[in-house]
Order: structure tokens, then sequence, then C-alpha cells
């Protein structure tokens, strides 16, 4: 009678057997790594403190590309290719602004008495606003256009709009009456300044190296790190103590519900698109200000990279958007740095695979519920 | 104008050629089914050897038998199972340099690269079946313990096969001869027999690695499954183009491109059109089975399938390695079938890697009828005529094409989410009415007359 023969009731947890052999592979995994960096940081510790300053650079532009996309990913539940696209154009308006219209200076021409470190600062925030607004119209219409029809179409559909939306901005820019599809360099509307730290802080002036073992920064590193936490506050004060903000977490909790308390659910989304795509546009125009090349696929990879960190950090949280994209930072820099420059994109892709293994709701992320 | 109505004329004439073949391979009578087959085979053959086509057409050709491989394939992962993948093209790329390498070192009098894709997949064949094996007796292991010990398995056949294959090279090198002058086994007949070979192993790898790959990767949820499979096709990319630093392959030249492939030439037609069938008839006759009923199942409701016994996740990695060994399979046939014998990673960048995608998108998911005509009819349609009328504006007509996709893809998506042909299939891909053993009325027959 073997069909009946008992099966030996295991009080095993389900999925714990062997479990030791996954947690050792990561466990020799991480080990690699942080012998790797030990090693770096003992060999020379200001080449190392240079490459963590390149990744809070990066780290912190992701920072402000991935609140977009968990706030977006948090109520529309939909990765949103096109943010990444609304970045770029955020770049490109700039530069269209500082090139072809000097924006940059229009004060200087309407108050010439005006000292030039004023006729900069009003400059500068003008183009970042400029920018800032354009994206912000740009997310919005596209909002109304491709996604709105389909919301309540599978997720899928939903999906492959936003590829084609991506797709549609990149080339339609590449054309020629639009922006340009080769490489363009990019004109700051500021001068950038750089300092090396070498026992005290010096400016380095043009055509002088700064001597061997000393870390250089400049005034945008300064500038994107303050405007990334600036922003990360705002987000924080925003959601948590206006009306809209609690509309939005209303909305994000539970769709149908909060249409029943009166709220336009509608405007909610759209008013979240839009501040995600205001602080790509500003992501933009600092990221072009960093790495002063603008091409019109230059959005794609930080977009995607700034995915990656707000699953890192938990999708739907706003901190963990800025943690998951300092982490993404450092790993791109350090990888840069110490193993090859090429494969700075497979780190993002590697990590993300990891965390959603280990921890699928990422640092911060609370625990979905299960649907039935 | 006349150039709008050739190209017209020639997309009729591809879907009533599709229509015919699926039609001929339909038929119940077998000497029926063999005779259109190579009826099919030899109109297209003359056609080519007598010129009538082109070479313009001769390349759309088979640039659409390659394209209808890897959409079959997308199609099975995510038409048929549900899981959005967008990695299609990195196996697609994997499998066309796999076998462009093995046939560069073969024509070059170097047979390593033969034997150690050989050895390579038949011993991590083995390693997955064992692996899997103990997996099954031990049940309940974590994916990521899974994981680690195929990897394990993975890398210590690899070594082996690659020391393996060292060894055994040199007895062929008196029969390949050297660059400068191939021995008899280099060319001729015994060349074109290895292309059969290594087509089929390219298809094999690219399925290990998709094993792999999918292992881990397809428990994530379906959007963070896309994006993780994007990532495996940026990183292929990346890696073809620092094959030479990154990896130790000198002879691909990295980021400049493969030179002096070698090709099928006369043969070419004769390959393509086997693998294609190949690659439909396996297709065809996986869905129609048990097997793919629990394909479809999981795609449409993951949880009911698990209460009707489905292993999930094994469904899944199945038609995900089912998928990408056609997409192996295609990228291979188009490195040898290209006519330029030049390979570039530019073919394989993400951003020509969502064709596919617009293509099943297209001609519906779920429909292998539709994706057939969808490959054939973009590639004729998009390439072939869109190229010459764009080509008026100048030299911006590629990135206009790349203006029009999206456009079209967003407004299917909104008018006809199911694709142009929807569910239609066409004879040969139609879902077979078994006929029953006994008929109806004799079993009712035989009852009664049991009861009186």
């Amino acid at each position: 009678m073997q069909y009946f023969k008992k099966t030996p009731v295991t009080d095993h947890k389900p999925n714990s057997r062997l479990a030791w052999v996954g947690q050792g592979f990561l466990l020799i995994l991480a080990i690699i790594v942080i012998i790797i960096l030990a090693q770096n940081l003992i060999r020379s510790p200001s080449l190392f403190a240079q490459n963590v300053i390149d990744g809070l650079k990066l780290g912190f532009v992701y920072a402000m590309i991935a609140l977009g996309y968990t706030m977006v990913y948090g109520i529309v539940k939909l990765i949103n290719f096109a943010h990444g696209d609304v970045f770029m154009v955020g770049a490109f308006v700039s530069y269209y602004a500082v090139t072809r219209f000097s924006l940059h200076t229009w004060a200087k021409q309407i108050f010439p008495g005006m000292p030039d470190w004023l006729v900069i600062l009003i400059g500068s925030l003008t183009v970042i606003l400029l920018s800032m607004v354009v994206c912000v119209l740009l997310a919005v219409t596209i909002e109304r256009v491709a996604y709105k029809p389909l919301r309540d179409a599978p997720r899928i559909a939903a999906l492959i709009t936003a590829i084609g939306v991506s797709f549609f901005l990149e080339f339609f820019g590449a054309l020629g009456f639009v922006f340009s599809p080769r490489f363009i360099p990019y004109k700051q509307p500021f001068e950038t300044m750089s300092w090396y730290i070498n026992n005290g802080i010096y400016p380095i002036t043009p055509g002088s190296m700064p001597p061997d073992g000393s870390i250089t920064f400049s005034n945008i590193f300064l500038i994107i790190v303050i405007a990334s936490i600036f922003v990360q506050l705002l987000l924080q004060f925003l959601v948590r103590r206006t009306k809209i903000g609690i509309a939005m977490r209303a909305t994000a909790f539970d769709k149908p519900t909060a249409r029943l308390m009166g709220i336009n659910v509608d405007q909610v989304i759209s008013f979240t698109f839009a501040i995600g795509a205001a602080f790509a546009g500003l992501g933009g125009v600092l990221y072009a200000i960093a790495y002063p090349s603008i091409h019109t696929q230059m959005g794609i990879l930080p977009g995607l990279k700034a995915f990656v960190a707000a699953v890192l950090g938990g999708i739907g949280s706003l901190p963990g958007a800025l943690v998951g994209a300092l982490i993404m930072g450092q790993a791109e820099a350090l990888t840069m740095g110490y193993i090859s420059t090429p494969m700075r994109d497979a780190i993002a892709f590697t990590i993300l695979i990891v965390v959603l293994l280990v921890k699928p709701t990422g640092i911060f992320g609370e625990p979905e519920k299960e649907k039935a | 104008m006349d150039f709008l109505l050739l190209s017209m004329v020639k997309i009729v004439a591809v879907l009533a050629y599709i229509y015919g073949l699926m039609w001929v391979l339909g038929h119940t009578k077998r000497w029926v089914k063999f005779l259109g087959v190579a009826l099919a085979y030899g109109i297209i053959q003359i056609a080519l050897s007598t010129e009538i086509l082109t070479a313009f057409d001769r390349g759309l050709l088979f640039q659409a038998s390659a394209i209808t491989m890897v959409s079959l394939g997308l199609n099975l992962i995510y038409g048929f199972n549900g899981q959005f993948s967008l990695g299609q093209w990195g196996f697609y790329g994997i499998g066309a340099y796999t076998s462009a390498d093995i046939a560069w070192r073969w024509v070059n009098g170097d047979a390593s690269g033969f034997l150690a894709v050989l050895f390579g997949v038949v011993l991590v064949g083995f390693v997955i079946i064992g692996v899997g094996a103990f997996l099954q007796k031990v049940r309940g292991v974590p994916v990521i313990s899974a994981f680690t010990l195929y990897l394990l398995g993975t890398v210590l056949a690899g070594a082996i096969a690659v020391g393996l294959a060292h060894l055994l090279s040199p007895l062929f090198a008196g029969g390949l001869g050297v660059t400068g002058a191939p021995g008899p086994l280099a060319q001729g007949l015994p060349l074109q027999l290895l292309f059969f070979v290594s087509v089929i192993l390219a298809g094999a790898f690219s399925a290990e690695v998709s094993f792999l790959f999918g292992l881990p990767v397809l428990t994530l949820g379906s959007d963070y499954f896309g994006i993780a499979t994007l990532g495996f096709t940026i990183v292929v990319n990346t890696l073809m183009v620092n094959s030479d630093t990154i990896l130790p392959f000198p002879e691909m030249k990295g980021g400049r491109g493969m030179v002096g492939v070698p090709q099928m030439n006369e043969f070419a037609w004769l390959w393509v059109f086997v693998f294609m069938l190949l690659v439909i008839i396996v297709m065809r006759n996986l869905i129609h089975s048990s097997t793919g009923r629990t394909i479809m199942a999981v795609r449409e409701d993951e949880i009911a399938a698990k209460a009707m016994g489905i292993d999930i996740a094994q469904t899944k990695l199945l038609a995900f390695i089912f998928g990408s060994l056609f997409a192996g399979i295609g990228g291979a046939v188009y490195a040898h079938s290209t006519g330029t014998s030049f390979l570039s990673p530019g073919t394989f960048t993400f951003l020509v890697g969502f064709n596919p995608l617009i293509i099943i998108v297209f001609g519906g998911l779920g429909s292998m009828t539709g994706t057939i005509a969808a490959s054939f009819g973009w590639i004729f349609f998009l390439e072939g005529m869109l190229r010459v009328l764009l080509g008026q504006l100048g030299t911006e007509a590629p990135t206009w094409r790349f203006v029009l996709y999206p456009i079209t893809l967003l407004l299917l998506m909104l008018i006809r989410p199911q694709g142009l042909l929807g569910l239609v299939e066409w004879g040969f891909l139609k879902a077979k009415i078994h006929p029953l053993r006994r008929s109806a009325a004799a079993d009712a027959a035989a009852d009664s007359a049991k009861l009186s």
C-alpha cells in the first residue's frame, strides 16, 4: 500500500532548508566587497574620499529623480519610464534658455547697476524655475494624454505606454528642429569653482593642478547637496502637513475610498506627476551643470538608476528614496573607481536583483498586503 | 508611388505565403504536408538564386525570419506566460555572438570555441538536471540557495569544459588548416554542417544562461521583472562593447564590431527556413500540449493555477527558457545570414530591443499568427517602405521612424489593446481538435446494451 504511506511531517519552516548556502553566498559576496573597499581605503585614503564625494554628487542627483518615481509608483503603481526623459527635457530647456535667450543675465540688462553675484543668482534661479515649469507642463500633459485613459487597464498596458512616451520624447527630441541628435557641450549659467582639501581648503585657480593626495570638490557639488536636502525637506513638509499631502497619502492607500471621502483623485494624481517632474527638472539642470554634456538619451540610465534607488529604499517612502539614491551613488562611484568604468551600469541592476531577493520591500518599505 | 505599390504587393505576397505555409502544415494528409513545405522552400530558393528577389529583399527576408524567432520567444514569455520581459534582445545578442565566435574560430583553424561551447552546454545541462533532481528531493530550499548551488555547478562545469576544449582542440588542427588557407573541415559542406550545430549550440547556451538568470529573477513581481531583464540587456550590451577588454575575446573587437563572421551564403535560405520552421513547430506543439495549458493558466491567474497543483516557479522558468532558446537561435541565424559578415554591438542595444515587444503587441499577445505576420509586416513595411519614403526627408529618416513607432504603439494601446489580429490563428497554428477514439454514439450504444 505504498500510495497511503505517510510522509514524515517536518517541523521545518517552509523555504528554510539549506538556507545557509544562500546566506553564505551573500555573506561571501559582502566580505569580498568589504575587503576590496578596505584595501583601497588603506592604500589611499584621499582617493577613497574623492570617490565618496563623487558618489555623493551622483547620489544626491539620483535622489531628486527618485522622489518622482517613488511618489508616482506609490500612487498609481506605474513605473513612469518617461520620468528620465522629463529630466532630459529639463536639462535641454536650461541649455536653450542660457545659449539662445541669455536668460541667466536678464537682470543685468534691466538693472545695469546690479552687482554681478546678484545677477548670477537671479539669472540661475530663473533658468532653473523655467526648466521646472516646462517639465511640470510636459509631465501633466503626458499624464492626461497617455496614462489617464489607461487608468483601469492592466498595469502592463500602462507600462508599455510609458515606454512608448519615453521613446517618443527621446527621438522627437533628437530631430533637428527640436533639440539635437548629437552630444552638446552644456553652457553653465554660472562659473564653476573648485576647491581642494589638503591641510586646509584652498581654491583651485585655472591652469594650476592641486597637489597629489588632495580631495577636490566644486560649488556645484555643494549646490546639489543643498538643493537635494531642501527638496527632501520640502516634500516631507508637503506630504505630512498640507491638505494636498494628506490627499496624496489617502489616494496611495486606497483610491476608491479616497474618492468617497471627497478627494479629487485625478487632480491628486496630476499633482503628484507635477511635483515629481518639477524635481526631475531641477535635477536635470544640476546634473547637466555637473556633467556638462547633454544628449536626448541622457535621461534613460539616470532614470533607471533612480528607479532602482527608489526600490532599494522602499518604494513609496520619501526618506527611502534619499537613502537608496545615496547607496546607489556610492556603489556606482566606487565601481567606477576600483573595478571598471563600463560596469557602472551593471552594478545598479545587480543591486536591484539582490535587494528584491533579500528584502523585497526595500529598506524603509512597508510589507504589502497579499491580495487574493 | 510605384515603389509604394510594389511594397504593398510585397507585404501582401509575404502574408499570403505565410498563410499558405500554415495551411499546408495543418493539412491532415502527410504527403501534402511534405510536398507543400518543399514547395514553400523551393519557391523562395528559386526566386533567390535567379535574383528575382533583390539583395535588399533578401536582407529583409532573413532579418524578418530572425526577428520572427525572437518575437515568438518573447510572445511565449509575455503573451502566453504573462511575464513582462525586456531581456529578449540580450539573449538574441548572446546567441549571435556565441555562434559567430564558434564559426570564426573554426574557420581560422581553432576548434576550441566549438568544443568549449559543446562541452559546456552538455555539462551544464547535466549539472542543471542533477542539481534539479537533488533540490526536488530536498524540497523547500530558498531561491538564493538553489541559485548558489546551480551557480557553483555551472562555474565548475564551465571550467572543466574550457580545459577539455584546450586539451582536445589540437586534434582538429590538421583538418581545419590556418587562417590564410582553411582545411577541408573549414569549408564546403562540413562548414555548413558546423553552422547547423553551432546555431543549436548558441540557442542552448542562451537557454542555459536564461535558466541561471531567470531562477532568481522570475520570483520578482511583474514590473520589477521587466526592469531586471532590461538591466540584463544593458549588461549584455556593455559586455559586448568591452568584449576585448573585460572579456577575453580579442576577435570580437569590442565596440568596433566583429569582422569576418563566416556566412552561410548559398545555403542561407535553407538554414533560415529550417530553423524558422523548427521554432514555429516546437512552439506550436508546446503551446498545444498540457505544458502549454499550464503556461497559459499561470498567465490567467497564479493563485488559481497554484490551487490546481501547478508549480508556478517551474512553469515560468520553462517558458522563459524556451523563449530564450528561440531568441538564441534567431540571433545565431541572424549572425550567419547578414551577408556582410559584420556583427556590431550597436545592433543589440536595449533601445532596439524594444522592437520585439512592439511586434508582439502589434500582432496580439498570445497569438502566434499575429507575431509571425507582424514580424514580416513590420520589417517589410518599416524597414523597406518607410526607409525609402522617409529617405526623402534626408538624414533624419531613422529618427523619424523611432518617432513613429511610439505613436503607433500608443494609439494601439489606446484603441485596440489586444493587437491587430487579436487571437486569430491560421491553419497549423490553430488548436487541433482531437478525433475521439470511439464515437459518443457508439459509447452510448454499448452502455445501453450493457444495462439491458
